[in-house]
């Protein structure tokens, strides 16, 4: 893999957090190359979901800049940061439970024309033809998600491993380049893990970017390319998944001994 | 008899026309107002005033009714839906309070609580609408065109957008909608209709004053929706259809006005703790939220 010749296609410089007198995230600095599977670890409380808050727009750095191919996106607000081309999902998963699982990724997909008040009701010629390629599109993620069967079902209606694809199918479905995955995996159980992890790669084969947060060390190893290691706030170490989750001193800390 | 059917079927095209603007906010986007009533009142103010003193007809009267409505409630919404979530119900509540004061202390301009008499009736293609009979089908109409018109905002990529935030605004903004500009948009849209309305009332009862848009109107309003259904269009045209009906089936039991009055708020109010427990979802249900092939 030559990630390491590539141009980062995210990079965050000096990027601090306070929240009262806790320092979350604390002069934290990482590159993200393109088209690999990075993965960012450590114990609880290292600042793993700040600083996918603090990519996304959901927080607002206090100092610190946050690059997007080369770009200033810090101070962005979430929806600007999605149309860059960096998109999350949650821990929490957040579907829209009430709606279809086909809606749940309609909404994802771009439906400028429909979604403008004033082209909706003038050109209702484009509008459909532009729904009628997002929906295209729509079964296309979800058959890739294996989810094209459970189409009209509505979101909560799923079982938990489908819900966590569907949030996947949701984020794929934007078209953005930089996809950030907070804890893909936790709560499966091993064959829902099975079903996950090879699409987490097919993704990245599929020319997207991707930065998890994963607790599972060895699915660490077995999935990202490369690691970034976060301890109260910054970066402690970052390199191979092997050599980091082989360090000693790294599980050391990650396991409180 | 056939002229008390007829108002009342006016009365239903108005309150389908102030049901069904009202539930793209409380069905749709999931924001409560309470505001709607007096969205409501500038419709009919507005188109009054614009023909009382302006001596513009009906159709003119109508478009400065949904402009003057738009744009007293994004006045509100701009600043109010940057905060999150409930807090719209608040702003509503005031904005509300402000107008049926204003209505009521303008004098020089909105007469008090004398009101305005006179406002003339209204006159289609040359037509003059002078009777409930003439006036059943231009209610009808408009309430129609309402109905088309949230038909195509819900049933489209904008109505998709305002079903995610209401479930999940966070997860909306994550999807990179810009979720406060649709909810105000929203919210200008379901008063510019509501207004029409009111624009409606006004030249069909010819005489307007404060107490057709109290907060108890608000409320009546909304009831309609809940009971009638939020989540689909039907609903709130059920729910004014039942709910309007109530006092006219009073009438025929010949019980005297003092008693009929408060009689028809506690049928309301006890209908509303019945739904709550016996069918949350409104009379029409809850539309299993299926894509159309």
């Amino acid at each position: 893999m030559s990630a390491a010749s590539a141009p980062p296609v995210l990079s965050l410089r000096g990027v601090s957090k306070a929240f009262g007198g806790i320092q979350a995230v604390q002069s934290c600095s990482f590159d993200v190359a393109p088209g690999v599977i990075t993965g960012l670890i450590g114990p609880n409380g290292a600042g793993k979901t700040t600083v996918f808050n603090l990519i996304t727009g959901f927080l607002r750095a206090d100092s610190g800049s946050i690059r997007y191919k080369g770009e200033e996106i810090a101070g962005l607000l979430p929806h600007q940061v999605e149309a860059k081309g960096v998109v999350r999902t949650f821990q929490h998963l957040r579907l829209w439970g009430k709606m279809s699982v086909l809606d749940n990724v309609l909404v994802s997909c771009r439906t400028p024309l429909g979604e403008n008040v004033l082209t909706l009701f003038l050109r209702p010629r484009r509008v459909r033809a532009e729904e009628a390629a997002a929906r295209e599109r729509a079964f296309q993620v979800l058959e890739f998600f294996g989810l094209a069967g459970r189409a009209q079902d509505l979101a909560e209606d799923l079982a938990y491993p489908e819900q966590k694809l569907l949030s996947m199918a949701r984020m794929l479905a934007t078209e953005a380049d930089v996809l950030l995955l907070d804890e893909p995996t936790s709560g499966l159980d091993t064959e829902s893990l099975a079903r996950i992890v090879p699409m987490v790669r097919k993704l990245v084969q599929g020319g997207k970017t991707v930065l998890l947060i994963e607790h599972n060390m060895e699915l660490i190893a077995q999935l990202s390319d490369e690691v970034v290691f976060l301890h109260q706030g910054s970066v402690i170490a970052r390199g191979q998944a092997a050599e980091i989750t082989r360090d000693p001193a790294l599980t050391g800390i990650y396991f409180g001994v | 008899m056939a002229a008390y059917l007829a108002h009342y079927l006016v009365m239903v095209g108005i309150y389908t026309i102030l049901a069904l603007s009202l539930n793209l906010l409380i069905g749709y986007a999931g924001i409560f107002s309470l505001a709607h009533a007096a969205i409501y009142g500038i419709g009919a103010y507005a188109s009054a005033l614009v023909a009382l003193k302006l001596g513009l007809g009906f159709w003119g009267g109508l478009v400065v009714a949904g402009a003057v409505g738009a744009f007293a409630s994004a006045l509100v919404a701009i600043p109010s839906l940057r905060v999150a979530g409930d807090y719209y119900i608040v702003a509503s509540f005031g904005l509300q309070t402000v107008i049926l004061t204003v209505f009521i202390n303008w004098t020089t301009l909105t007469n008090g609580h004398a009101g305005l008499p006179g406002i003339p009736r209204p006159v289609v293609f040359g037509y003059v609408i002078d009777n409930p009979f003439k006036f059943v089908g231009l209610a009808l109409a408009l309430a129609a065109f309402t109905y088309a018109v949230c038909h195509r905002l819900t049933h489209s990529a904008f109505g998709r957008t305002l079903r995610a935030i209401r479930d999940d605004e966070i997860a909306a903004l994550a999807t990179g909608k810009n979720v406060v500009r649709v909810k105000i948009l929203i919210v200008t849209i379901s008063s510019a209709l509501g207004a029409l309305a009111g624009s409606l009332y006004a030249h069909y009862i010819t005489y307007i004053n404060p107490t057709s848009f109290t907060l108890e109107e608000s409320i009546f309003i909304a009831s309609l929706v809940i009971l009638g259904g939020t989540e689909r269009l039907a609903g709130p045209v059920v729910g004014a259809f039942i709910l309007l009906a109530v006092p006219e089936a009073l009438k025929f039991l010949a019980i005297p006005d003092a008693v009929a009055a408060p009689m028809r708020q506690i049928i309301y109010g006890a209908l509303l703790i019945l739904f709550m427990f016996v069918r949350p979802e409104g009379i029409l249900g809850r539309l299993r939220t299926r894509p159309r092939a």
